[in-house]
Parts: C-alpha cells; structure tokens; sequence
C-alpha cells in the first residue's frame, strides 16, 4: 500500500470525530431554538392560565329598604343612586364582627372588588323585588386576595414583606374552611375593558379595538395589494424604468422596521391630514401599509404559479388581457393569495411598536364602537399592562398573551388548512 | 349631508347607473337580435356608465372634503376683529382651535368670549354652505356622467376597451402606493429633521456624547437644556444587535446546515414549521418574556457569581432578540444551501470529502455571499426591532461596552419621545423623527447591500 492512503487512514478517526462533531452542533442549535420556544410558551401559559379563573367571595348582603334606602317601587334614578358601598360594608362587618381598629376596617374593605356595589346596584335595578330580602351572593374579592388563592403569596415570608397581613390570613382562613370562597370562570376578563383594578380589568376593548384596526387593514390592504401584484405580474411591461422602481420600492419597504411606519403614520396622517389621535382608523392605514409589501410579494407569486398555459388558453378563445385575469388567472391563484393575506394580517395582528406612535396607548376603558372611536389594540394592551407594577396584572398579562397566540394560532392554521385543500400542482 | 352617506348614495347611484347602461346598449342594438352588432359585451356599457358616474364625483368629493376645511376657517379668521388677527400665529390657531371644536360639538358655548362665539356661529354657517355645495356638486357631477356615458353607447363604441383601461389604470395606481409610502417616510422624517437640525446642529446629534432629551417647558426654567448627542443611542443599538446577531447567526446557520444537509425528509417537516413559530410569535410578546423571565434569571445567574448586573441588562435584551431572529437567518440560509447545485456536492463527496469537509470547503464557500446578505437582513432587523426593547433594555443613555449595564437604543427612545402628549415642534419631540431618519437610512443601506448580494450570487448558478 502506498504511503498516501497510509495517511489517510491515519487520519479518519481524527476527521468522524470533526464529521460527529459538526453534526452535533446543528442538531444542538436547533434543539437550542426548539427548547427556547418552549420554555417562552409554557412559562406564559403557567402564568396565564390562572388569570382564566377569578376567585369569588361569598356574602350574605341586607338589602332591606332601610339599608338602602329605597323602596322597591322606587324608580329607576333613585335605586340607581342608593348606598350599595354601605351594604356591602355591613355585609362585611357582620361577618367578621368586632373589627374595630382603623387599619384592619380598611383591609376588611379592600377585601372585596371596588366592583362588588357595581355588581350589587345592576342586580337590584335588575330586579327591585330583593329589595325587603337577605340574599347570598358572590360577590369579586380584591385582586391581592385573588393573587393569595392562587398561590402567588408566600405564608412563611415575614409579614412585612408580605401584601397580605397575619390577621388578613386569619380571615381568609376562616372564609376557606367555611366554603365561602370560590374559584370561578372569569367572564368579567372577557366582558369589560380596561381597569386600574387588576381584578376588573378585562381585554373586550382591546379585542374589539384590534377587530375594528384589523377591518380597516383587511378592507384596503387586500385589494390594494392584489390589484397592485396583478398589474406587476400581468400587464407591467417589461424594462420599464417606472415599473423597477416600484418593485423596489416594494423590496425595501417589506424590510423597513415598522417603527418608522408609526413616524409616517404620526406625520401624515395625523399631523398633516388631522385624523383623530388613538383609532382604529389610523391604526389600520399604518398597518395596511406595513402588510402591503406582504400580500403583494405574497400574490405575486400565487400568480406567478399559474401556468401560463392557462392565459394561453384564454387568449386562444378571444379573451381580452383583463379578461384572462379575472376570469381565469386570478380565481385560480386565489387560494395563495389568500394565504399570504392571512399571513400578513397575522402579522399586523401583533404588532405593536407603530401603534405605540399613533396614540394608541391610551388608558381605554370604553368599548369602541366604530372606527373612529379611541381604542386600544390586544398587544398594546399587553404592553401596558406589562408595565403595571401590581402582582396580578402580570397574570393578566400572560393570560391576554394567550389569547392574542389563540388568534395567531387560528389564523395560521386557516392559512395552512386553505394551502392543503387547494393548493393545486400544475 | 356629511361624507359617508353622500358615498353611500353614490354607491347606489353606480348600482343603477350600470342597469341604465347596459339597457341602453341592449336597446341601441334592437333588441337581443341586435346584440351581436354591438361591440362588447352589454354588461361593459353598464360598466361604463358607472365609471363615469363614479370616477368624477368621487374626486370632486375627495377635493372638497380636503380643501374645504381650510379654507373655512381661513374665512373665519378673516372675519375675526382686527386685534386678533393681529396677535402672532400660536394665539389665533389656540383661538381657531377652540372655535373649531365648539362648531364640531355643534352646541356654543355660552361661557365663552363673545368674539368667539360669533366666529364660531360664522364657523357653522360656513360649514352647513360648504356641505350643501359638496352635496349638490357631487349629485350633479355624478348625474351629469351619467348622462354623458349613456349618450356615448352607440354600437360601435368600443366600451370594453375603455372599461379595461380603466381597470388597468386603477391597478398602476394601487401599485404606486409603494412609491408613494416611501416617499412619505422620506418626506415625513426628513422634513422634521431638519427642523431638528435647524434647532440641533447636526455635528453634534451625530457625534455628540451625551443624550438627555428632557428640554426646558418654560425659558426661565433652570436645568432642562437638553443634550441631543446621540453616540450612546448608537453605542447602545450596535451593543444590543451584536449580542442579537451573535446568537442568531450561529444558531440560525447551524440549523440551516443540519436541516437541509443532515435531517431526514420527517425531521424536516416537523422542525421546520416549528422554528417558524419562533418568527410568527409577535415582539410584545418576546418583549414581556424578556423583562419578566430573562432579565431577573441573568441578574440572579450573575449575581450568584458576584457580579452586578443591572436589572435591564443589555444581555437578556439582546439574548430574547437574538432568538427571535434565529428562524429569520435559518430561513434565509436554507434558501442559499439548497440553491448551491448538487453537482457540486456529489463532486466533493466523490474526492472522498466527509459531509462536515463537503459543507464546510464546498457549500458555505459557494453560499457565502447569500449567507453574508441573511446575515446583513438579519442585522438590519436587529437594528429596528423595537417592541423587545422597549420592554426589557434601559431608558437612560449610558456609553458602554459591558453587556451587563443597562443601555437604551434608537427604538427606544423614539418611542419614549413621542408617546405620551407634547408639543410637535419642540425639539425634544422633533429628535425622534431625526433617530427614525438616521434609522431609516441605516437599514435601506442594509437592505440594498444585501439585496445586491444575493442577487449577484444567484445569477452564478441558475
């Protein structure tokens, strides 16, 4: 044997070794970026799920005429305007009775939501005929209560370090062993807008804020942008300076960081044209011209797939040019093209920074009714939220994350389900 | 009548006018036994009449919705007693301001000046005049295209056509919509910036090392001057990037490489659309993650080890982004290997290469100036990525290299200047659209190099 493949034997152990090696690190990088998705996934949903549930106190309220002052024949101004806060107070006094000291009658308030009078006030202008009775209800307790049944205070922690004092735990203790307290679905989360207090705070107008951003978007990036692909795809003509330069344009602004799309947004719509601060409906054109690059690089290519077999087909019958899109070139690339819209919209969906630019940071509590109504989006919620310092907004946080991935997740999965049930190999 | 209901009735009116055109056309042609001698299709005439019907009434509308407010009140301000008009800008726009917003409500305010209330009934007036004129001005123009379209239909007449370049015209001008957008962007940034300049000598924006935007409210204000120097802003984006850029090129490409080289056709499919989830997870998200999970893990990692570590390091920032960017570089580098010809592979397997000597002597070199162009598109996203940012890095300006210090960025501190309400003209406002300019231009040089790149590359193997 010459010395040449001697050599080389000598050398194969040596170069599997680098060969295994190699091949460790690319599988390690994608276990690295696999394990990352899960830990980010499951430390947001053990954070999130709880805030699902809100926990419910039990109490026993005197709603006698006396109490509140009414009679139940009163109408509907002055049931409105009687003192639930005091009923709610009594209630609470006489189940702990001989609370005496200043502090402890505070914390024996803040038991309860701020929401438990609101709540009681809607049942009785509701129904005037528990005024005269001694209903049980359940009524919100306190978010730092809330926080305390879920498990988030630690009881061995020296008391003053602790939101929750020893005579609180006593009370709560007393209330848990006698089953007046209850882990509930949270509907309030779902059914009411935004709230200094954690427990009250709910992300309706922040999902109806993103609905109407996304109506907007939809309505004039969608058409725009096929119309807009189909003219580059179909009728531009080649070489054509004035056709190059809107591709790209089209390039670039796909690769713009968004954050600049907020200072046109900012700029011109709102400086220039005067359109009102915080609304869906600046919103959405910013957004719509963030998707735009999307969808039309999107469609192009949808259309781009179409055979032209097809288009000669059409021209062969007599069809006209315009009529060869729309009759057959664009019907048949419509599923990809909605695909990619889908995508886009996902996109626009989450994003965030453009919108902190126009307003659309404000404190909203009023669900929005329409496009020019100031309203907040779902991630921007999250992000306002997120910088709230209380314990329990951090559940919500997580738990509006949720929600804002089950949104994703579905659209996502529309896109791939319309990819495998028409995507046509030609 | 105000806009929308003035569109809604012309969207009717299009309804009609198209069944008005096409019976005409029907009709012109005697009957269906004349259809063949007309020259389209009977529908095109229909189509034709709502182009003419739709089209000038529809820009009138547009024209005077924008005009008209302006002009208003200029007569407004024209009406006003000569002392007013007199006073300098900011007063008579405070005074039009309060006088626009009372006509708005639609109710006067009885507490206000006198000379106010008059010129906001004057407003009123206006306003009411100005809606007729819109109103009967459209209608007209609208009824006249009508007319005009149906007295053009003749048999002859090529409808199709001119319906068709229409269509084609509505389409060039969706798709200069891109063109006008970045000229937008160009011309909103820049046009505030140099109001910035103006007031900020830009030597000292672009060289200056000491950032403190917070500008004085009153001028007998002690101690607000305000710094525009935006070193540390830049210092403090490339620390942020690099750490990013750091973990995702690596990351990225090494699994490009196994999953295009190594990965069986199963693993493939199943990690591929997972590490996509990574790219369509929205940045508030990574963003919250960042501050809340990272960040308090890394200050507690350093600290078990004795070392400080700020509680908004710049690390657990650039550590989170760097993860976002993973599935962006991986994907990106996918495309290039699997472009490089397999010829090329069976070559170097042929001369007795391993597939680890194959990949790293033959398929990187070749797929390197694509690798280089992911790697630049992937910085350039780095450098714009706000949301994580925001969230989890500094607000104060702080020149340092140490990745443990809190340090702010661009991003940041765009959107620390504009949230929240200020004045539009102070240069405190003004600095951010210099920092979005400055953005702007840095990743579209980003872009384009890499663009360039890619392209070059391609045109070598296809």
């Amino acid at each position: 044997m010459s010395n040449k493949t001697e050599l080389v034997r000598a050398s194969l152990a040596k170069r599997y070794a680098r060969e295994k090696r190699f091949r460790f690190y690319g599988l390690a990088s994608i276990v690295l970026s696999l394990t990352f998705l899960v830990i980010l996934l499951t430390t947001i949903f053990m954070q999130g799920w709880p805030a699902f549930t809100q926990t419910y106190m039990q109490l026993e309220v005197n709603l006698s005429a006396e109490a509140l002052g009414v009679e139940s024949t009163a109408s509907q101004e002055k049931l409105r305007a009687a003192n639930y806060d005091a009923v709610v107070m009594n209630a609470l006094n006489a189940r702990f009775p001989g609370v005496t000291e200043r502090k402890q009658k505070m914390a024996l308030k803040k038991l309860v939501s701020s929401s438990a009078a609101y709540d009681l006030q809607k049942q009785v202008m509701d129904n005037p005929q528990l005024i005269g009775t001694q209903p049980t209800i359940w009524v919100m307790t306190d978010d730092d209560i809330d926080t305390y049944f879920k498990g988030k205070i630690d009881r061995t922690q020296a008391e003053a370090d602790r939101r929750i004092k020893d005579f609180q735990l006593a009370w709560l203790d007393d209330l848990a062993a006698k089953g007046e307290i209850e882990r509930r679905f949270n509907v309030p989360f779902f059914t009411s807008g935004d709230s200094r207090e954690p427990e009250q705070a709910g992300i309706l107008s922040a999902l109806m804020g993103s609905f109407y951003t996304m109506l907007v978007t939809m309505t004039l990036a969608f058409p725009i942008g096929v119309a807009a692909a189909i003219y580059l795809e179909e009728f531009a003509p080649k070489n054509n300076p004035f056709v190059d330069f809107i591709e790209v344009n089209i390039n670039n602004l796909a690769a713009v960081p968004s954050i600049v799309f907020g200072l046109l947004g900012l700029a011109v719509f709102i400086q220039f044209f005067g359109m009102p601060r915080s609304t869906p409906l600046v919103g959405g054109l910013v957004l719509t011209l963030i998707t735009l690059p999307t969808i039309i690089i999107a469609s192009r290519a949808a259309l781009k797939s179409v055979p032209p077999s097809i288009r000669q087909a059409a021209y062969g019958m007599g069809a006209s040019r315009v009529q060869t899109v729309f009759h057959h070139t664009l019907p048949l690339a419509m599923p990809g093209i909605l695909t990619g819209t889908i995508i886009g919209m996902a996109h626009a969906l989450g994003e965030t920074a453009p919108l902190l630019m126009i307003g659309m940071v404000a404190f909203i509590v009023d669900i929005p009714h329409g496009i020019t109504d100031p309203a907040a989006i779902l991630p921007v919620q999250i992000y306002l939220w997120s910088d709230s310092p209380e314990r329990a907004f951090t559940e919500k946080t997580s738990a509006a994350i949720i929600v804002l991935l089950f949104f994703l997740v579905m659209m996502n999965l529309l896109a791939v389900l319309l990819r495998k049930r028409f995507e046509r190999r030609w | 009548m105000n806009s929308s209901i003035i569109l809604l009735l012309l969207l009717v009116l299009a309804a009609f006018s198209y069944f008005f055109g096409r019976k005409r056309a029907l009709a012109v042609s005697n009957g269906n036994r004349g259809v063949n001698k007309l020259h389209s299709l009977p529908g095109y005439y229909g189509y034709l009449v709502v182009v003419w019907c739709l089209i000038p009434s529809l820009i009138a509308l547009m024209l005077w919705s924008f005009f008209s407010p302006a002009l208003i009140s200029q007569q407004v301000v024209a009406s006003l007693p000569a002392d007013i008009q007199a006073a300098d800008a900011t007063t008579v726009n405070l005074f039009m301001n309060r006088v626009a917003s009372m006509a708005k409500a639609g109710a006067i305010d009885a507490t206000a000046e006198p000379v106010q209330q008059a010129a906001a009934r004057y407003y009123m007036d206006l306003q009411a005049n100005s809606n007729l004129i819109k109103s009967v001005l459209v209608f007209a123009l609208a009824g006249l295209g009508i007319f005009w379209g149906l007295r053009k239909i003749a048999p002859q007449f090529r409808a199709r056509n001119q319906v068709e370049k229409v269509i084609v015209g509505l389409m060039i001008l969706c798709a200069s919509i891109a063109i006008v957008t970045t000229l937008g962007i160009v011309l909103s940034v820049l046009f505030e910036s140099i109001r910035f300049f103006q007031a900020v000598p830009i030597t000292e924006f672009l060289f200056g090392t000491h950032w403190s935007p917070q500008t004085a409210i009153r001028t007998d204000q002690v101690g607000g001057s305000g710094s525009f120097g935006a070193v540390p802003l830049f210092a403090g984006t490339l620390l942020i990037s690099v750490i990013a850029l750091v973990i995702a090129v690596p990351v990225g490409l090494m699994s490009a490489i196994y999953l295009s080289e190594y990965a069986s056709r199963r693993v493939r499919a199943w990690v591929k659309p997972s590490l996509e989830v990574l790219a369509g997870i929205p940045t508030v998200v990574y963003g919250f993650f960042a501050a809340l999970t990272v960040a308090p893990f890394i200050r507690d990692l350093g600290e078990s080890v004795g070392l400080t570590v700020a509680s908004e390091s710049a690390l657990a920032a650039g550590l989170v982004m760097g993860v976002m960017i993973i599935p962006f570089m991986s994907s990106l580098s996918d495309d290039v290997i699997n472009a490089v010809p397999q010829a090329m592979r069976d070559g170097s397997y042929g001369m007795g290469a391993t597939r680890s000597e194959t990949i790293k002597q033959v398929i990187l070199p070749a797929a390197l100036p694509g690798i280089v162009g992911a790697f630049l598109l992937a910085a350039s996203r780095a450098i714009g990525e706000t949301m994580i940012v925001v969230m989890a890095a500094g607000l104060s300006a702080n020149l340092t290299a140490n990745p443990l210090e809190a340090v702010t960025t661009v991003t940041v501190q765009i959107v620390t200047l504009l949230t929240g309400d200020q004045e539009f003209d102070s240069p405190k406002t003004l600095a951010a659209f210099a920092l979005g300019l400055t953005l702007f231009v840095l990743t579209l040089i980003l872009n384009i190099v890499a663009l360039r790149i890619v392209r070059k590359y391609r045109e070598q193997y296809d």
